[in-house]
């Protein structure tokens, strides 16, 4: 099968010398979700962006591919981007803030998708609005179309913001933690309703989580970031099964659980910070914090194969 | 530490230019006591009223009805700087709790200006030491909040609430985009801080493991009210209302294969400006009986914990 999206090298740069990105690549395919875990600051939003075309001034992005469909991103026009945008391509924001305009009510917001990509009236595109919401969860739409974002509680605004990525029938859909301000019934029926699309439309999911119960319900494939790179790629079977890259495992340690990670005790968490990483650093960003590291770690990383599908950037795995 | 006696808060919520108005009882009749060093773990659904009962706690919006006493008063008659040294809010949404124009050291050092007693250079130390503590290294402090990642700018955030010590935190979702291990370092922070300091925390939160880590009790808020409120491990063992088996349930586990859950609440959700009659929850009940359509249920004790439901009589 053909990726939706296929990014290779994907590299980004801040002015202030901040290296976010350093060298990824990924597919998603068809139908697949695809999660993207690893640590706060890591890089994900930033590559989420990137294939947006939506980072700011101050950041230089380079990649050997990047495609969706048979279609160049990194050769498009900045109004060609604005086009494809919010249509065939679309995303969920980490930050419903950041995305809702505070002046316009939802329903202008959610309205105005529709019409700039499908030309379609106000009324039409409220129609779909509303029916989206309802799809969500959402009850009384009516009332809800006609608030603006700080009458909405946290949640409410998150699922307005999925509803209107969902607008145009995107083809590929990257989700920045869709459901971190959802409880868990409401969660349960968005991810559904995402498997529901994938089944019905064949629609790619590209997402992003740091919860490790989404991504094993949800992933057919997981790329774990560490630093700017993917240090370990793996269907979602392998990965909670035999996890390779010492960071991988240090994560599915710190995750409570219920019943069995006594209170009134600290959590598991990996000690340390990342290093800063600048443009010309080399060898492993997890030696400092990793208990297995070896000198080996300062020099240049294999990337590495443990099993068919399952890649890792690690000296100690086998080669 | 913190008295609540039948709050309530209205919303008036507009459907239409020229429909009438519709009231959203957003906080509808809530009624606890917490103790000092105490942590309430607050769960319940989306919209269901988490956010503006802290809100309401924080003294940043006045109740409809109902009185709340922190620390035996009423926060309205403090002053900003009394008050901020007893209680600190972690917003919800990081973002559009942080000002834009300011770096990350100023908005941490910001609480300890406005008290006015501190030295600069000390300031400055206090800031950079929580930094650290929130496990943002110094090369952050510089920067504006756009530069910071979303679990970055939530820890900007929570060192802010910190940095004076005040005795009470509302934390709204404070570990919502963080990784596991991050969540972990700030849920072992606040924990330290409670040792050390005494510190009465609630807790708002959609995450149930972290809720039954960090909280002693938990009530599970539902369209307004408390539907269940008990100590951590009585909830989390021996859930009571269906609405709070239902979020048991919901919860994914890290398990791969295993399909997401439908626990047959349906998918038609309440509307906070129409509440159902008789009990609330029982359009969506899987276990509702006819009383539950017409007779209102009254918040039972039983065992040193409280359930609002017909069933549990
Ligand atoms: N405009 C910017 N200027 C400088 N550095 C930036 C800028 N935007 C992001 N960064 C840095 O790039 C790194 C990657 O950020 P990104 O937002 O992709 O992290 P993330 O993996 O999404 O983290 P989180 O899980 O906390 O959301 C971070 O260290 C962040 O501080
Ligand atoms: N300023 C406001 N104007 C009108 N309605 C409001 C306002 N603030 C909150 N509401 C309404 O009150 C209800 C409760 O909102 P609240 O933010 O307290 O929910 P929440 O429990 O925190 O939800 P979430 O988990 O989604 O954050 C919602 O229906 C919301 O739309
Ligand atoms: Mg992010
Ligand atoms: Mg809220």
């Amino acid at each position: 099968m053909k990726p939706v999206l296929e990014i290779a090298n994907l590299r980004v740069g801040f002015s202030d010398g901040t290296a976010a990105v350093r060298g990824i690549s990924l597919n998603v395919l068809p139908g697949e979700t695809h999660c993207l875990v690893g640590e706060s600051g890591c890089g994900k939003s930033v590559t989420a962006l990137s294939v947006m075309s939506l980072l700011g001034r101050g950041a230089k992005r380079s990649a050997e591919v990047m495609r969706f469909h048979d279609r160049d991103l990194t050769r498009m026009s900045d109004r060609e981007m604005a086009r494809l945008r919010g249509d065939k391509m679309a995303m969920i924001f980490q930050e419903p803030m950041t995305s809702l305009n505070p002046a316009y009510t939802v329903g202008s917001q959610m309205a105005e998708v529709l019409e700039r990509h499908r030309h379609v009236s106000r009324a039409q595109g409220l129609d779909r609005a509303a029916a989206l919401l309802g799809h969500v969860g959402i009850t009384a739409p009516g009332m809800r179309l006609s608030q603006y974002p700080h009458q909405l509680s946290g949640g409410l605004r998150q699922r307005v913001m999925i509803a209107m990525a969902l607008m145009c029938e995107p083809e590929l859909l990257i989700a920045d933690e869709p459901t971190t301000a959802l409880d868990v019934t409401v969660q349960a029926q968005i991810l559904r309703l995402l498997q529901g699309l994938q089944r019905q439309l064949g629609l790619a999911l590209l997402l992003i989580t740091h919860d490790l119960g989404i991504v094993a319900r949800m992933a057919q494939r997981v790329s774990v970031m560490y630093a700017g790179q993917i240090v370990e790629s793996a269907t979602a079977e392998a990965l909670f099964a035999a996890p390779a890259h010492p960071y991988t495992q240090g994560l599915l340690n710190c995750v409570p659980i219920p019943g069995k990670t006594p209170r009134d005790q600290p959590l598991g968490s990996i000690p340390g910070v990342v290093p800063r990483i600048g443009a010309g650093f080399i060898g492993c960003a997890f030696r400092d914090r990793c208990t297995h590291a070896t000198t080996a770690c300062s020099g240049d990383i294999p990337r590495r194969s443990v099993a068919q599908h399952h890649e890792t950037l690690c000296t100690m795995a086998p080669s | 530490m913190i008295e609540v006696r039948e709050a309530v808060r209205h919303f008036a919520g507009r459907t239409g230019l020229f429909s009438a108005d519709r009231v959203v009882r957003a906080v509808d009749g809530v009624s606890f006591n917490l103790e000092s060093g105490g942590v309430l773990g607050i769960v319940g659904e989306s919209g269901c009223g988490k956010s503006t009962l802290g809100r309401m706690i924080l003294g940043l919006l006045p109740p409809s009805a109902g009185k709340i006493l922190v620390d035996g008063q009423d926060l309205g008659v403090l002053d900003r700087r009394e008050r901020a040294r007893l209680i600190q809010p972690v917003f919800q949404d990081p973002f559009s709790s942080l000002n834009p124009r300011q770096r990350v050291r100023e908005i941490v050092g910001l609480p300890l200006a406005a008290q006015g007693a501190l030295p600069a250079a000390k300031q400055r130390e206090l800031a950079m030491d929580m930094l650290a503590r929130v496990g943002l290294p110094d090369a952050m402090a510089d920067r504006f909040p756009a530069q910071l990642s979303g679990g970055q700018r939530q820890r900007v955030a929570i060192a802010r609430a910190l940095v004076l010590r005040p005795r009470i935190v509302v934390c709204d979702e404070p570990t919502s985009a963080l990784d596991v291990s991050v969540q972990a370092q700030i849920l072992n922070l606040l924990a330290d801080l409670r040792k050390e300091l005494g510190l009465t925390y609630i807790f708002i939160s959609h995450n149930l493991a972290v809720v039954e880590h960090v909280a002693t009790e938990v009530a599970v808020m539902y369209l307004g009210r408390f539907v269940e409120h008990a100590t951590a491990d009585a909830l989390f063992a021996d859930p009571r209302h269906p609405y709070t088996r239902a979020l048991l349930a919901s919860v994914l586990t890290a398990e791969p294969g295993i399909p997401i859950p439908d626990v047959g609440l349906g998918d038609t959700y309440p509307d906070p400006a129409n509440i159902p009659s008789g009990c609330r929850f029982h359009p969506r009940c899987p276990m509702a009986i006819d009383r539950c359509r017409s007779e209102t249920p009254i918040p039972r004790s039983r065992d040193g914990r409280v359930t609002e439901c017909l069933l549990e009589a």
